[in-house]
C-alpha cells in the first residue's frame, strides 16, 4: 500500500473582482486552476520530487498533502484511508506523520519563540510525550542537524543565519518522527554556498531514519541528487512522470525536453532536439481544456487543446508523459 | 499538563521583564514616564500613612483657627478647602482611588478588547462579523447619556463607574488588536504551527498573542489613561461614586463650591497629577509603539 496516494487530486482559486466591478461592470468571477488531475502515489521510503517552474502548483500540492489546504476535487489517500473521510483518529495520524518543511526560513519561524520552543512546538502540541522527554528530544533533534544544543536552545530567531534557520525548521519537523516530510524548495531561499550543506544533511537524515518524501524544486540537478522518482508539473498538470534518471536522461514530454534543454546539456556530444519554446508562461486562470502546454507546444494538433491526457499511476516504476503526439516527436538521444 | 503550562508562561513571562525593561529605558521620556508612574504607586500604596489628616477632616491651624480656604502653605502644603479640609491628604488618597479605576478599568478594557479582537481577527467570517458589529454598535454609543443612565439605574457606585468606562473604552483595542491579528495570521510561521499540529486556541493564544503583544501593552497604557480622564470628567460631572475621593471628584467639590475663581491651589493640584500621571502613560506607551509599529524606529 502506498503512503500517499492523490487521486484526481484538484485545487482552483476563486478570484472575485472588486464589488464595484462585480456589481457595476458585471465581471465575473474568475478561477485560477493551480493543480488538475493529479494522480501520483508515494511509497514507504520513496523520494518523489516534483519539478516545474514557479506558478506552476507545487506550493499548492504540497499545502494539500500536509492536510494544510482542502481540496476542490479528488483525494488524499494517507496508507489507504481517504483524509476527507477519515476519523479523526487517522487525520491526527496523518498530521503528525506528514510534516512540512517550509521554502523561506525567514517566514516560517515564529519571532517571539526561542529556538527549542519552536522544535518543542509539534510534539507539545499533540502531546507526544512528557515535558522532560520532549526536553530531551528535541536537544538531541538539534545536535541531529547540527546546531549545538547547548549554543542555540535560548536564541531567537533573528538571531540565526539562514542556514541555521532552515536547519531549525528541519529539526521542528523531524522531531514528529514523521513518516513523510513534504520539502517546498527547502534550499531555494539560502546562499548558494550553504545549499550543499542542508541537501547533505537531508539525505544522511532520509538515510538514517528512512522517511519518505516530496520533495519540490525548480532546480533539476538537485532533484537528480536526491529524489528517486521525478514529477515534472506544467500549469498544474503533470507532464511527465518516471524514474528520475530516465526522466533526466531521456524526457518524453516536449516540455521536459525543453526545461531541461534550458537547464544544461549534461554531455555535450549529444545532440538533443530541443523545442523552441514561444510564448509566455502564465498563471491557469479560467483555461482551456486539454493540454496546458498545447499553446506553446511545436507539436501540439487538436487533440492537444481537447483533451488532457492523464498519467496511468498503476504502476509506480513506469516512465510516462502525458502527450498525445509522443509518435510524431524526433528521437531523443540517449 | 495544565501546571506545566502555567509554569511555562511564568517562564516566558519571567523572561520577558528584561524585555519590557529595555523598552521602557529606551528612550528619555518614557523613563521619565515610567519613574513618574512608580511615584503614584508608592503613594497610592501608602496613601493612608502619607497622609496626615482624614481628607473630610477639618483642620485648624497651630493657632487654633479653622483653617478655611487657606492657600499652600508650611502647614498645609496644598493649601484647604473651604470646608477645611487638608487638600495635600485628599489628593494623596486621591491618587489610590484613581489609580485603582484606572488600572482595574484599562486592564479590563484591554482583555476584553484583545481577546474580542484576536477571536474576530483569527476566524474571520461569520464571527468577525458579529463581533465587529457588536463594537460597532458600541462605537455609536455616547459616553455621557450611558453612564447617566447606568447611575440612575444602580445609584453612584464604584462598580458601575467602572463598567461604564470598560464599556465605552475596550472598543478601540478590540478593533487595532483585530487588525493587527488579521495580518500576523497569515504569516507563515502560523503555516507552520498548523503544519506541526496546533489548534486554533493554541495558535491564538501562543504563536499570535506573544506577536501583537507590544501593540497590546500600548493599548493597555492607552486604556489606563483614557480610564482616568474619564473618570475625572464622570466625577467632575457629578457622576463618580459619592463615597470615595478622586482628583476628578476634587475639582467637583471645587465647582460646587463656587470657588473656582479664587482657590487656584485646589485647582491646580489635581489637575497638574491627572496630567502627569496620564502624560507618563501615553510616554511609556510612546516606546511600546517603537516596538509595535517598527516604522517609527529611528534604528
Ligand atoms: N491562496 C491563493 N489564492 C489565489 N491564487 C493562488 C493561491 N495560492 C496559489 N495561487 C495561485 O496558484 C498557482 C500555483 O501557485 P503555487 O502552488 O504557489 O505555485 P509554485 O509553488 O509552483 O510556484 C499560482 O498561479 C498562484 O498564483
Ligand atoms: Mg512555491
Amino acid at each position: 500500500m502506498a503512503l500517499i496516494e492523490l487521486n484526481q487530486l484538484t485545487r482552483h482559486f476563486e478570484i472575485r473582482p472588486g464589488l464595484v466591478d462585480r456589481t457595476v461592470r458585471g465581471k465575473p468571477s474568475r478561477l485560477i486552476k493551480a493543480v488538475e488531475s493529479l494522480n501520483i502515489a508515494v511509497g514507504e521510503n520513496e523520494i518523489l520530487g516534483i519539478a516545474g517552474e514557479s506558478g506552476c502548483g507545487k506550493s499548492t500540492t504540497c499545502m494539500m498533502i500536509a492536510g494544510l489546504l482542502p481540496p476542490t476535487r479528488g483525494q488524499i489517500i494517507y496508507r489507504g484511508s481517504d483524509l476527507a473521510t477519515a476519523d479523526a483518529a487517522v487525520r491526527k495520524e496523518h498530521r503528525r506523520n506528514v510534516q512540512m518543511i517550509f521554502q523561506d526560513p525567514y517566514e516560517s519561524l515564529n519571532p517571539r519563540f526561542r529556538v527549542a520552543d519552536i522544535v518543542a512546538e509539534g510534539p507539545r502540541a499533540l502531546r507526544l510525550w512528557d515535558q522532560k522527554e520532549i526536553g530531551d528530544r528535541v536537544e538531541s533533534m538539534l545536535a541531529g542537524v547540527g546546531l549545538n544544543p547547548g549554543k542555540y536552545t535560548e536564541r531567537f530567531p533573528h538571531e540565526l543565519s539562514g542556514g541555521e534557520r532552515q536547519r531549525v525548521g528541519i529539526a521542528s519537523a523531524l522531531v514528529m518522527q514523521p513518516v513523510m516530510i513534504i520539502a517546498d524548495e527547502p534550499l531555494s531561499m539560502l546562499d548558494v554556498s550553504i545549499r550543499a550543506g542542508i541537501l547533505d544533511l537531508f539525505r544522511e537524515l532520509q538515510d538514517q531514519r528512512g522517511f519518505s518524501s516530496v520533495y519540490v524544486s525548480h532546480d533539476l540537478a538537485i532533484l537528480g541528487n536526491v529524489a528517486d522518482r521525478l514529477m515534472v508539473m506544467y500549469l498544474g498538470q503533470a507532464m511527465e512522470v518516471g524514474p528520475v534518471e530516465q526522466v533526466i536522461r531521456s524526457p518524453k514530454h516536449p516540455y521536459t525536453r525543453a526545461l531541461i534543454g534550458a537547464v544544461a546539456v549534461p554531455d555535450p556530444r549529444v545532440k538533443r532536439p530541443v523545442p523552441k519554446i514561444s510564448g509566455d508562461i502564465s498563471r491557469p486562470i479560467d483555461p482551456p481544456p486539454g493540454c496546458r502546454f498545447a499553446p506553446r507546444c511545436p507539436y501540439a494538433d487538436d487533440s492537444c487543446h481537447d483533451t488532457f491526457l492523464e498519467l496511468d499511476t498503476s504502476d509506480p516504476t513506469r516512465h510516462q508523459a502525458a502527450c498525445h503526439r509522443l509518435h510524431v516527436l524526433p528521437d531523443e538521444g540517449l | 499538563m495544565l501546571a506545566s503550562t502555567a509554569s511555562r508562561w511564568l517562564h516566558t513571562a519571567r523572561l520577558g521583564i528584561g524585555e519590557h525593561y529595555r523598552i521602557i529605558q529606551s528612550n528619555p521620556l518614557s523613563r521619565i514616564g515610567f519613574r513618574l508612574i512608580v511615584v503614584f504607586l508608592v503613594i497610592a500604596a501608602f496613601a493612608p500613612w502619607i497622609a496626615p489628616h482624614d481628607p473630610w477632616e477639618m483642620v485648624y491651624d497651630k493657632d487654633g483657627q479653622f483653617a478655611s480656604l487657606r492657600p499652600p502653605s508650611w502647614e498645609f502644603p496644598l493649601g484647604t478647602t473651604h470646608l477645611g479640609y487638608d487638600l495635600f491628604s485628599q489628593l494623596v488618597l486621591a491618587a489610590r482611588t484613581t489609580l485603582v479605576i484606572g488600572a482595574v478599568s484599562g486592564i479590563i478594557s484591554i482583555l476584553i478588547g484583545a481577546n474580542i479582537g484576536l477571536i474576530a481577527g483569527y476566524y474571520g467570517g461569520k464571527v468577525d462579523e458579529v463581533l465587529m458589529r457588536l463594537t460597532d454598535i458600541l462605537y455609536g454609543m455616547p459616553f455621557l447619556p450611558f453612564i447617566i443612565v447606568l447611575i440612575a439605574l444602580f445609584g453612584r457606585k464604584l462598580e458601575f463607574v467602572i463598567l461604564a468606562i470598560v464599556l465605552i473604552i475596550w472598543r478601540t483595542s478590540a478593533r487595532v488588536i483585530r487588525a493587527q491579528t488579521i495580518s500576523i495570521k497569515q504569516r507563515q510561521f502560523i503555516l507552520a504551527a498548523k503544519a506541526r499540529g496546533a489548534s486554533d486556541l493554541r495558535i491564538i493564544y501562543r504563536h499570535i498573542l506573544p506577536n501583537v503583544l507590544p501593540l497590546l501593552l500600548l493599548y493597555a497604557a492607552f486604556n489606563i489613561a483614557w480610564s482616568i480622564i474619564t473618570e475625572a470628567s464622570a466625577s467632575f460631572l457629578g457622576f463618580g461614586d459619592g463615597e470615595t475621593i478622586s482628583w476628578g471628584g476634587m475639582l467637583y467639590e471645587l465647582w460646587l463650591s463656587g470657588k473656582t475663581r479664587v482657590a487656584w491651589w485646589w485647582f491646580a493640584a489635581p489637575s497638574i497629577c491627572i496630567v502627569l500621571l496620564v502624560t507618563s502613560l501615553v510616554f511609556v506607551s510612546r516606546a511600546y509603539e517603537e516596538v509595535a509599529n517598527p516604522r517609527l524606529r529611528k534604528r
